[in-house]
Order: C-alpha cells, then structure tokens, then sequence
C-alpha cells in the first residue's frame, strides 16, 4: 500500500505541476461589463502613457454623467490584438493612430469614429540623483559612466521608434545602442529608470509630468524635427456592449475641459480633428 | 524564426536544470530526512515560487535588489552591475522560481526508497554519501528525471519575470517566450504563430521523450 502511495506521489509531482503553470500565462483581459447606472459601464483600453491622465479624465466624466468607467492600461500593440480577438473594450485609445485606422479597415471598430486625440512628445530623463548633465541633450549618452539606456521596445511601441528615430538623426544611435533596455511599453521603461536599474531612458513627456515622476528627476526635450510626429488616435469599438457610453466619452475627450487636461500633461492635441 | 532568442532560451534552461540538479538534490534530501521540527518552514520557503506570482519575485528582483537598496548596492559593488538585463540575473530568478520544480520530485522519489535498505547499507559500513549514490539515488530515478525535466520545461516557459527583469536585449534577455510575445505586440502573427509551433512540438517531444524512458527507467529498478 505504501508503495504504490508513494509512487503515485511521483507520478502526481510530474503531472500535477505542469497544470500549476497554466494560469500564470495569460495576461488578463476585462471581464464583460454589467450594466448598473443609466449609461453603464465605458470599459476602455488607454496606451501606457495616458496611465495617469486617463484616470483623472475617467474621474471627471464619471462626475459628468454618472456613467462608471473601467481603464485598462498597457501596450497598444497589445490591445490591437486582443480587440482583433473580441476583447470586450468599448473604446481604444492606441499611443499610434495605425492601430484605430487597421481596427476600421477590418471592420471591428465604428467606421469614421477614429479621432486624433494627441501628439505624443518625447524626453530625455535621468533621476535626481544622476550626475549625467542632460542639458547637453541626446549627446550626453555618450558619457562612458552610462551602462544602460531605457527606450520602449521599437519593434512595437511608437515611442520606442520615435526613440530610435531621434537617436539615429543625431547620430548617438551607433554609441548607445548596445546599452538599450527595451521596455515592453513606455511606462516600463520608466520604471526601470525610475528603480536606478537604467542610468537614464528616453521616455513620454506625459509620464515625466506625471505625478509618479515629477518630483523624482530632470528631463531634456528632445527637438521635434529629430523625429515623426507621434499621433495618437482613439476609436470606437464595433463589438461594444454599449456604444451610446462609448459614443459620450468619445465626445467628452473631444471637449475643451478634457483637452486642457490633456495638454497639461504634456499631450498637445491637434487642432485638426478627424484625421 | 528567432534561432537566437531559442538559443537563449535552451542555454538558460539547461543551465537552470543544471544547477537545481547539483543544489536541489541535497535540499530534498534534508527536506526528506530531517527531522527537525521546523522543518516545515522550510519546505514551504522551498514551495513559494509555485503559489507567488512571477511579478513578485521581479519586482523584488528589480526593486528590492535595485542600486537604491542596501542589497542592491552591495550587489553592484561586488559585481559591478545589478541583477536586472544580465543573463546572470535571469539565471538566479529561474532557479529560484524553479527550485520547487526539482526538490519536490526530487523528494518524492527519494520517500520512495524503502527505508530498511538504506539502514541496511548503513549498517554495512556505507558512508551517508556512497549510500546516497549507491542506494537512494539510483532507486528513486524517476523522482529525480521528472525533477530535472521539470524544471528544464518551466524555465523554457518562463515569462513573467523574465519580462519584468531582463529588458528584453537580443541575445542576453530576449528568450524565446519574450520573442513571442513581442511579435504579437508587432502583430507579426506569421512569425509568432512559427515560434510558437516550434515550441509546442519541442516541448511536447522532450516530455513525451522523457516521460517514455522515465517509465523504463522505473520499471528498470522496480519489480513490478
């Protein structure tokens, strides 16, 4: 009796254990909404660097309307393709406006709801207690002290390729790119930055002006002609459970409340609209 | 495909397997034979990693062993760098988080062995030592694949913390599950869906592989 106890004990630790990973795998997707309030539940999916910004304007339409609003934040690609897959979100705001545009050309988001909300701006950024002298700008990457560089990932993330763009256009990009980190969105690539585990990053203007950072370092701007305009787009969801809240949201970011909210945290939202 | 990404990943499983190979097996062996009281508190320390997300363990690698802390800075004086975006800081966070994988097989197999043969051997002037390679070891066999196999498999599909701590640089941190991953995000399906086929047909031959010889393996040493 005891050794086929015991046996089994064996057997259980090699097929148990694997059935232990399984869950650890996925990233979370939100769970579908349920409608309480008038307007319901607006689920929206916001890039990485309106993390701080979204929740104050989420804030000030739930006062609005009393609607409810759930944010999920993370990387655009990311969201793309869970929406692709039937993620229930009912707005998208993508740090690159390609992403709303490809939802509308597949027919999964609302045809002509796309709006450009936002420019996004990039900076250079150390933490206070770094020696680096910034003020020379995206030549002070040369100092041999640096041992690693923070950027999102430019595979994916707009930031990250406006990162590469400006560093390739004044030509640090050969002596810095050995010492990248990629982070897999902008706001990780801050954390990095922010832990000290990188000397410094080139990350969004809105996340430096962001309270979790603000007080924490010093950042350089980097000249807009050293890289491509960094559009950001919002879109409706086609698949959503509630397009009359999406459609109102969608409306109050177009307001001028929202959009000197927005340009307070460093998004200077284009005065052309539609795109 | 990304051969450098499956590369790395192979390099960093095999030295993980390795290592839990020559450090689990004497912890399993106390966590066994002990009879300490306390011995509980260990066996769950050991047993952390399978219940704490793979965050936890990143963020205290990336904040708590950060060049802000005490740790980290004593870390950074001794070997220059910080755990996080090196190959050796991701080799020390999978042995951590696969420590489980191994000492629980491992101790499995080894309350497998009959007891009276080991104090059989003893009696006979056998050293603990040549008792353990010569008695408990090549008895509790199975116990012993299944733990190496384990934990060779759980770092090939390690993700969390490698994401939170490597930063993603090709051919240090960038392992394959990261590369898939990153695809996705660049939505590459094409070259995401290759990888990931790739993977499952591995990994599916190296378990079925080995969960195949691990059954002659037991009926090797065992009557039926």
């Amino acid at each position: 009796m005891k050794r086929i106890h015991t046996t089994l004990s064996v057997a259980l630790a090699g097929l148990a254990l694997p059935a232990v990973l399984i869950p650890r795998v996925a990233d979370p997707a939100p769970a579908p909404q349920v409608t309480q309030k008038s307007c319901g539940t607006v689920t929206v999916a916001a890039a990485a660097d309106l993390m701080y910004v979204m929740n104050e304007i989420a804030a000030n339409f739930e006062r609005a309307t009393g609607c409810t609003v759930r944010v999920s934040t993370g990387a655009s690609g990311n969201f793309l393709s869970q929406i692709e897959n039937g993620a229930p979100f009912d707005v998208f705001f993508s740090a690159d406006i390609e992403y709303p545009r490809k939802l509308e050309a597949e027919g999964l988001a609302v045809p002509g709801s796309t709006y450009l909300y936002a420019v996004g701006k990039i900076v250079l950024w150390v933490r206070n207690d770094s020696r680096l002298d910034i003020s020379k700008g995206l030549a002070a990457l040369r100092d041999p002290s640096i041992q690693k560089v923070a950027i999102a990932n430019p595979q994916h993330a707009p930031y990250g390729r406006a990162a590469e763009e400006a560093l390739r256009k004044s030509g640090v990009y050969g002596a810095v790119k050995d010492r990248f980190v990629l982070g897999e969105n902008i706001s990780q690539a801050a954390e990095f930055v922010e832990s000290g585990n990188a000397d410094t990053g080139i990350l969004a203007l809105s996340l430096v002006l962001s309270p979790g950072l603000k007080e924490k370092g010093r950042f350089w701007r980097i000249p807009e002609n050293l890289y491509a305009p960094i559009q950001q787009g919002v879109v409706l969801v086609r698949a959503s459970q509630n397009p009359q809240g999406a459609r109102a949201f969608l409306d109050y970011i177009k307001s001028p409340a929202t959009a000197a909210l927005l340009e307070r945290y460093g998004f200077v939202l284009s005065a052309k609209g539609k795109s | 495909m990304n051969w450098q990404a499956i590369a790395l990943s192979l390099k960093l499983a095999l030295s993980v397997a390795g290592i839990l190979l020559v450090a689990g097996l004497p912890i399993a062996y106390w966590v066994t034979f002990s009879r300490w009281r306390w011995k509980f508190l260990i066996e769950a320390v050991v047993a952390l990693p399978l219940v704490l997300p793979p965050t936890v363990l990143g963020y205290y690698i990336l904040v708590g062993l950060g060049p802000r802390t005490f740790a980290g800075k004593m870390w950074r004086l001794w070997f220059g760098h910080t755990l996080p975006f090196t190959f050796g800081g991701l080799l020390i966070a999978s042995v951590l988080y696969s420590l489980p994988f191994a000492v629980q097989p491992f101790s499995a197999g080894f309350e497998t062995v009959d007891r009276r043969l080991i104090e059989a051997s003893w009696t006979l002037g056998a050293s603990r030592l040549a008792t353990f390679f010569g008695v408990i070891l090549p008895l509790s066999g199975a116990g012993a694949i299944t733990g190496i196999v384990l934990s060779f498999a759980h770092t090939i599909g390690e993700f969390g913390v490698v994401l939170m701590v490597g930063g993603n640089i090709p051919g240090v941190t960038r392992t394959v599950s990261i590369d898939i991953y990153d695809q996705v995000q660049a939505v590459n399906y094409d070259a995401a869906n290759r990888t990931a086929l790739v993977l499952l047909l591995f990994s599916f031959l190296v378990l079925s592989v080995i969960y195949g010889t691990n059954r002659k393996a037991m009926s090797l040493w065992r009557k039926p």
